[in-house]
């Protein structure tokens, strides 16, 4: 089996991976050492990564060298190059730990990126409770900046990049990259209508490239071995390693770096497989927005962005949330409505007011007040939703409950029909509503 | 609570050491685009006045960074991290969501406010703990977790939450 | 030009149209709650969805641009399903209480669920509920209504250039308002009550007071300030409901300024004078019109008979109308006097000739200039709707300069503001001059003996830099400018800059005084004489139009004492003061704004008739009719009218017979420095509240209410002034101005001039007080209770 760690995670043998020194010991910086001397030409760089096939890590899945073309660089004024690190899609937890244990590379990849379409400032929008990530990622900035790699005329090349950190404070939307764009500007955190794109029309209404932070952290590793030695770590169009967070009913929950295209079978081993005593019953496989996957079909499917679309749902930022045999789907569906509920930004009027009914309908079924009518009325409420929006999010919140109810409705109906539940539960059941 | 100037000239507002605080933030971003800082100037001032805003202090803000007022409390009120009301000393907020559930997290709950004798949004009557049910808070593969004041605990057991919580003065 | 299609419909449109621009020009109807043709684009109430083909979801009108060969579908099953979604969104949470909001009937929910909603919900949870929020006397808040399509959030940031409302929360939870409770302090506040697509914001006035299909819309023009905004009067019976705006894009295009929406509160007020009566014996008796008239005429020939023929005076509101100046002063010519005016404020006329007083701009030249200088205006309360143009402009990039006794925040990008007192205003103005010449010594020798010592500064130079670079440029000489006893130097200089800078001149009129100014209601000598002389002369014989002295004069004490002292006085007016009470002799109630025909010319020149919407209120009769009978019975030859209009083509005549207004050449000479003052003394700098303008706008209740007309009841301070005064800490103030004396409530404010002392005029305080810019002495309060 390939070697797993090869990409964000390459410095995690080390005692203290974060540190400059253990950054350098795996070629950190060289890659923009050599950009800088040579003067690389920023096409060339444009063009690695499209070759590499590197497919944007934060869910969307859009080829970054392409993005990256999209950039007027050689337009006069000021651009930005923008990190999303506002992690928090439920199941998700894998920039938290490149930021904690590798936050050089990261550094790196936004410097190279600045070059590249031409920026000379960066802003790393931090989720506002990573508090021990910003400290590491501000830390790091400090000793890269001490080394040169930051400021006016970055080793002697003229080039000139400064790296900022700006902290969120507690909104998942801000993880849409124009509701990020205007949290960054000092406003709520409202996703803008595209177009225009944040490309041409961006931070501070100007250009602006957005990416997550571990498709940053890749570029330093692709640069530095080639775009052909990543695409081959993964599968045609599905480039490189990817971190998968194994959370849920799984022995093992944990950030695993694996090629992409590994069965998801393989993947669960890694992860020490089910609990014991308990079945695989279905898996969301890209974070609580993608739709979710029986077992059956799962143990059948690769973990790529081509693999997982087949299987009816997506690849999304790599959060394989596991649920075994004990789990009630209609509590873990009500579980992630009212997370879209709770996270709607208010904008749309139709995930302003559905993501509400849709929590209230399921709840009322979770709690044994379910009525006949309430199933198609969901799945009609989420269609009203699904597309009807500014930002994806009404589409995240629509999907969950399209898939649960399309996989699992003899559990929803056996709730309605009962009042309680089909799968033994180990909590007595309650009255109960969240927020 | 740090002592702060909440009216009169802009020059003279907070206090010496925030204004700093608050300046080397506005630097970050290009001129003219000091609003941005309000986020990090927000949590600045939650810190320093026992951990909530209140009005005048946001109006104060709005005066520092030369936004409408009503700018900075939509900003105040949008993002879950800031507390308009004062609260317990110590904030613990508990992930349930979907990952953190899977996991155990309702027996975390019931737990907590069994322990410290209160609900979700609600504080302890000495004023110590306030205790929230918080979203996702990106520590999935550490579930079931909890966020104490600025200290990720990850993998809890109601003995684990014991021990942390005993450990707080 | 791109080539789209909209439901099968070829249609020719701008690229840079958005569909809904493209579907509204072509009068293709598609459903909108955020969207609105002034604001910026929201695209979030999502109700305009719309089939495009080869997009593969509904996708917003309002926010989707036009591409060649675009096909769009507005009510094909993937749009109507669309747009049904959005309703039933929207109306789960709405309260349905139609029946008791003021919206009902006239409510874009209720019309458009018509259409696009079902019979019977299917959400049977629990709704939603808001708290109201107090934010002032002028709107309504029911915030359960609120669907928050954010048009009031939007006008506050980009036309109001205030954003006082805002939505706070996120959310099924976010909520529109201010938050922290306060009244709106836009002028322009009103508006938000039409941009509501619901009954969240409406009229708090108009509370529960009409439903909007008993009423009928009526045109008309707002009198109250020179912009002559487009109106609907809504009238049910014989009653003013309501004022909303008229749609006219080169006026006033959607907006109007809270003081034209609600002014006609005052219609009703009890002062109102709606009975004939005369004064016997000191006791004021009801009569018939024919005795009143009789009086009248009767009255004013014993008092020119004995006195002699000039002593009457005639003194007239701007607000008239053109055809009420044009009876008025014909039948007192006839009468054998000139002394008749309407520029009741003015202290310095000397300039009356010049051709400046006739400039007319567009409200489009205002918004089209690249730099503006105000000279003395406080333009957001003067004319409202030209501060918006202004501010239009500033957004633009045009380059504001404010020269100003006080400052006060513009709400739009400026270069600088300048807060000086008179001598430095002065100053300023000759100093931009003589940089200009500098630049273009094109200026006559007697300008050039004039200003032959003036060494321009810094601030001048840079004014004048920015002027002579600018290719329309405009200078506003605003109502603190014109009132000033300087004023005439003021406007020429200004007028001189102008020249030589190649831009507009607007001497902002005041209300309907354009109009006035060609009716000749204005003395033979207008450039020597004015009702400020007349009024020190003290005229044996009064008549005056909608004129109260002790609010609509520049010297409330000299006009108080002329009044007392008046043989007869005849008040031709449309509310009872404490003034018309006690020195009358006759008073004719006069018909109001909404009540009479007429025609207003504003600042753009344009002649803008209207007609009476309601029957004047109790026995009440309009202007023009009331003239016409005096001139009858005064025997005063042609005066037949039978209708205004007679009255309107009559002057039209007149003046394409009459030459072009000659330019006066007014050159100031000098000394032309202010009076000499010592240092106890401060320049009083005074102009009119905003709501305090006319006899309606003081008798609306709601406008008074308004935290901006409770201001102009307090005298402000620059602080450094205060401390040599040893006023730093004192609370109210004595002012005192020759025999006047006035306690008042002080605030220092660092934006008021050094030296001087800001009390705006006509209000119950400065009644009390002399002329404006004139000189007064301060003491406190509390150190005189203690002496």
């Amino acid at each position: 089996m390939q070697q797993l760690n090869q990409v964000c995670f390459r410095t995690l043998h080390f005692d203290q991976p974060w540190t400059l020194e253990n950054y350098r010991k795996v070629g950190g910086y060289k890659v923009l050492e050599q950009i800088l001397g040579d003067k690389t030409r920023q096409e060339d760089i444009i063009e690695q990564i499209k070759n590499s096939a590197l497919r944007g890590r934060g869910g969307a899945g859009f080829p970054t060298g392409l993005k990256w073309s999209f950039m007027p660089r050689k337009m006069p004024g000021a651009k930005y190059i923008v990190c999303n690190s506002d992690e928090g899609e439920p199941g998700t937890c894998k920039d938290r730990d490149i930021m904690r244990y590798n936050p050089h590379q990261l550094i790196e990849g936004m410097i190279i990126a600045g070059y590249t379409i031409g920026a000379e400032a960066g802003y790393n929008y931090i989720r506002g409770e990573f508090y021990e990530p910003i400290e590491r990622f501000e830390q790091a900035l400090v000793e890269a900046r001490e080394a040169g790699y930051l400021g006016k005329n970055i080793l002697g090349s003229g080039f000139n990049f400064e790296l900022h950190t700006h902290p969120g404070a507690g909104a998942y939307i801000c993880g849409e990259e124009t509701a990020l764009l205007e949290s960054l500007e000092g406003k709520k955190g409202q996703p803008r209508y595209k177009p225009p794109f944040p490309a041409g029309y961006g931070l501070y209404g100007r250009p602006t490239t957005i990416n997550n932070t571990e498709t940053l952290a890749s570029v330093p590793v692709i640069l530095q071995h080639g775009a052909d030695w990543f695409h081959e770590l993964g599968t045609p169009n599905n480039g490189g390693q990817k971190i998968f967070c194994m959370t849920g009913h799984v022995n093992k929950p944990g950030n695993y770096e694996v090629p992409l295209g590994m069965p998801f079978a393989e993947l669960l081993e890694l992860a020490g497989g089910v609990r014991e005593g308990h079945q695989l019953k279905a898996v969301i496989p890209g974070g609580s927005s993608t739709p979710v996957v029986p077992a059956d079909v799962m143990m059948q499917t690769e973990m790529s962005y081509d693999g997982i679309g087949k299987a009816g749902s997506m690849l999304g930022a790599g959060s394989v949330i596991v649920m075994d045999d004990s789990t009630c789907m209609v509590k873990a569906l009500e579980r992630i409505a009212y997370f879209y509920y709770e996270e709607s930004c208010g904008q749309c009027t139709p995930c302003r007011e559905g993501t509400g009914w849709l929590y209230r309908v399921i709840n009322r079924i979770e709690n044994g007040q379910g009525q006949q009518e309430d199933l198609d009325r969901l799945i009609d409420v989420a269609e009203n939703i699904n597309g009807n929006t500014i930002c994806a999010l009404g589409d995240a919140a629509a999907a969950p409950v399209i898939s649960f109810i399309k996989h699992f409705r003899e559990e929803f109906q056996y709730h309605i029909d009962h009042g309680c539940c089909m799968v033994e539960q180990d909590e007595p059941q309650g009255l109960r509503q969240y927020g | 609570m740090t002592e702060m100037q909440l009216t009169g000239p802009r020059e003279q507002l907070f206090t010496a050491d925030i204004r700093q605080r608050l300046d080397s933030w506005i630097a970050k971003y290009p001129p003219g685009q000091a609003q941005s800082a309000v986020i990090p100037a927000l949590h600045i001032l939650q810190e320093h006045h026992d951990g909530w805003l209140s009005k005048p202090l946001m109006q104060a803000l709005a005066v520092y960074l030369d936004m409408a007022e009503i700018s900075v409390y939509e900003v105040a009120t949008f993002y879950t991290m800031y507390e308009l009301e004062p609260t317990g000393r110590h904030k613990i907020n508990l992930c349930t969501n979907i990952s953190c559930q899977l996991c155990g997290s309702e027996k975390i709950a019931s737990h907590l406010q069994r322990k410290l004798g209160i609900g979700f949004g609600e504080t302890t009557s000495d004023g110590k703990f306030t205790l929230r049910e918080v979203e996702c808070l990106g520590a999935c593969v550490g579930a079931p977790m909890l966020l104490l004041d600025k200290q990720y605990h990850e993998h809890l057991t109601p003995a684990k939450v014991d021990a942390i919580l005993d450990g707080v003065k | 030009m791109v080539n789209i299609e909209i439901d099968g419909i070829p249609l020719k449109v701008d690229s840079s149209r958005m569909i809904i621009q493209a579907a509204d020009e072509a009068g293709i109807d598609i459903p909108r709650f955020c969207y609105h043709k002034k604001l910026s684009i929201a695209a979030n109430c999502r109700m305009c969805l719309v089939e495009v083909d080869k997009s593969r979801k509904a996708l917003p009108a309002c926010a989707t641009p036009v591409t060649e060969g675009m096909k769009v579908f507005t009510h094909s099953k993937v749009a109507i399903q669309a747009q049904r979604g959005v309703m039933e969104f929207l109306l789960i949470n709405h309260p349905l209480d139609c029946p008791i909001c003021d919206q009902g009937g006239e409510c874009e929910l209720q019309d458009l669920s018509l259409g696009y909603g079902k019979g019977i919900s299917r959400f049977s949870e629990g709704k939603r509920v808001v708290k109201d929020k107090n934010i002032g006397p002028l709107i309504q808040t029911e915030m359960t209504r609120c669907i928050h399509c954010t048009r009031c959030v939007r006008f506050g940031t980009e036309i109001a250039g205030i954003k006082e409302l805002g939505a706070t929360g996120r959310g099924e939870h976010m909520e529109i308002g201010t938050y922290v409770e306060h009244s709106l302090a836009s002028e322009l506040s009103g508006n938000i009550i039409d941009l509501c697509p619901v009954g969240a914001l409406t009229s708090k006035p108009f509370r529960y007071k009409a439903r909007a299909w008993e009423m009928q819309a009526h045109p008309s023009i707002a009198p109250h300030d020179a912009v002559g905004s487009s109106i609907e009067l809504h009238v049910r019976g014989n009653e003013v409901m309501r004022v909303v705006p008229r749609d006219n894009e080169s006026v006033n295009e959607t907006w109007i300024s809270d003081r034209d929406r609600f002014s006609y509160l005052g219609l009703k007020h009890t002062d109102r004078a709606d009975k004939p009566m005369i004064k016997q014996d000191g006791v004021w008796q009801e009569t018939d019109w024919q005795t009143a008239l009789e009086h009248t005429v009767n009255g004013l020939k014993t008092v020119q008979a004995k006195n002699g023929q000039d002593q009457l005076l005639g003194l007239m509101s701007p607000t008239a109308t053109l055809e009420e100046g044009y009876l008025f002063q014909k039948w007192l010519r006839g009468l054998g006097t000139q002394h008749i005016d309407h520029r009741l404020r003015l202290q310095s006329v000397d300039d009356a000739g010049e051709a400046y007083w006739q400039n007319a701009l567009t409200m489009a030249d205002i918004e089209d200039c690249d730099s503006v200088l105000l000279i003395g205006s406080n333009i957001r309360s003067e004319a409202p709707m030209v501060g918006h143009r202004i501010r239009q402009a500033a957004l633009n990039g045009a380059l504001i300069n404010e020269i100003n006794f006080l400052k006060r925040d513009l709400l739009m990008p400026v270069q600088r503001q300048w807060s000086v007192n008179s001598d430095t205003l002065l100053q300023m103005l000759k100093g931009i001059a003589v940089a200009l010449m500098k630049l273009e010594p094109a200026a006559n020798g007697e300008w050039q003996h004039y200003l032959s010592d003036i060494r321009p500064g810094s601030s001048e130079q840079n004014i004048a830099m920015q002027l002579a670079n600018a290719t329309a440029p405009i200078l506003v000489v605003g109502a603190l400018a014109n009132q000033h006893p300087q004023a005439a130097t003021i406007r020429a200089l200004a007028n001189l800059i102008c020249t030589m800078s190649q831009g507009e001149l607007l001497v902002l009129p005041e209300a309907n005084s354009r109009a006035l100014h060609l009716a000749n209601v204005l003395p033979a000598k207008p450039n020597s004489e004015s009702a400020t002389g007349y009024w020190q002369q003290k005229k044996r014989a009064l008549v005056l139009f909608d004129v109260e002295p002790e609010f609509d004069s520049a010297d409330p004490a000299t006009a108080s004492a002329a009044m007392q002292q008046a043989g007869f006085v005849v008040a031709i007016n449309r509310f009872w003061s404490d003034s018309i009470r006690d020195h009358a002799d006759v008073i004719l109630p006069l018909a109001a704004f909404a009540e009479t025909s007429g025609t207003f010319i504003g600042l753009d020149g344009q002649w803008q008739s209207f007609t009476g919407a309601v029957a004047p209120r109790g026995d009440s009769r309009p202007g023009w009719k009331i003239l016409r009978v005096l001139g009858n019975l005064s025997n005063v030859p042609d005066f037949d009218y039978v209708a205004s209009t007679d009255i309107r083509d009559e002057i039209a005549d007149s003046l394409t017979a009459d030459k072009q207004t000659q330019n006066a050449h007014f050159i100031p000479v000098e000394p032309d420095t202010f009076a000499e003052k010592s240092a106890d003394h401060l320049e009083l700098i005074s102009d009119v509240a905003m709501y305090r303008t006319d006899s309606l706008l003081r008798r609306s209740e709601a406008l008074q209410l308004t935290p901006e007309n409770q201001q102009a009841l307090i005298a402000r301070m620059h602080p450094d002034t205060a401390e040599k005064m040893d006023l730093a800490d004192a609370e109210r103030l004595q002012i005192s101005q020759g025999e006047c004396v006035l306690e008042v409530a002080l605030l220092l404010d660092k934006d008021i001039a050094q030296g001087c002392l800001y009390l705006p005029g006509a209000t119950q305080n400065s009644r009390e007080l002399g002329a404006a810019f004139g000189l007064v002495t301060v003491s406190p309060v509390e150190a005189l209770a203690d002496a």
